[in-house]
């Protein structure tokens, strides 16, 4: 019963996954394809937490943990680089 | 007492599967990037949250293993999701991305362009 449970999420997951490709493929500003990038690095946790689960096994669970840093690490570079045009600011170039 | 919380766990990870399906629709739908940007922050981060408790539920109850990476997780991904989802959006307004036509009030008009003088 919870195995099938944990099946059918992973299954709803991985749809919303196709749902943000899409907005990747055809978003028609970069900070669309931004959100969507973010969102997906989130929705990956939420798989690896599942898969963790169904293989039963805790070795994957600093994954989580690592992929949020790095999902927000990512769009925090993306969105000073939209910003700004650079994402390290020399400091005697202003 | 096992089989309630593994119960609760199941819950738990269902309901932030359907928030992750209500993430993805609210992308697809919605009209503009800042209510794309809405929909994606809130809902996916909560439908994680929940995720990650019910597989922190699942573990303590199953093998009666408190992981405590899976709770600096949930606080990080709560902390962190907010924070990008404005720095995105905030990037996009200062880009000059056009809000959707039929939005009536746009607060920050004259403050931008103040600011892109500045520049």
């Amino acid at each position: 019963m919870f195995e099938m449970i944990v099946r059918i999420s992973l299954l709803c997951i991985s749809l919303s996954m196709f749902g943000l490709i899409y907005r990747v493929i055809k978003g028609p500003s970069t900070a669309d394809r931004v959100i969507a990038l973010d969102a997906m690095g989130i929705n990956l946790v939420a798989i690896v937490a599942l898969i963790s689960i169904l293989l039963d096994t805790s070795a994957f669970l600093e994954v989580i943990l690592l992929v949020g840093i790095l999902a927000f690490i990512g769009t925090v570079a993306f969105s000073k680089f939209i910003e700004k045009g650079e994402i390290i600011e020399h400091d005697r170039n202003r | 007492m096992t089989e309630i919380v593994k119960g609760i766990a199941a819950i738990l990870i269902l309901f932030g599967a359907f928030l992750s399906l209500v993430t993805a629709f609210g992308l697809i739908r919605l009209p503009d990037v800042y209510t794309r940007n809405h929909a994606a922050s809130k809902s996916a981060t909560l439908g994680v949250m929940s995720i990650l408790l019910g597989a922190f539920l699942y573990f303590w109850a199953e093998h009666g293993h408190f992981n405590s990476r899976v709770i600096l997780g949930i606080v990080f991904i709560f902390m962190t999701a907010p924070v990008a989802g404005h720095l995105i959006s905030r990037a996009a307004y200062n880009n000059g991305v056009a809000l959707w036509e039929k939005s009536v009030q746009d607060d920050l008009k004259g403050k931008n362009s103040q600011r892109q003088i500045e520049k």
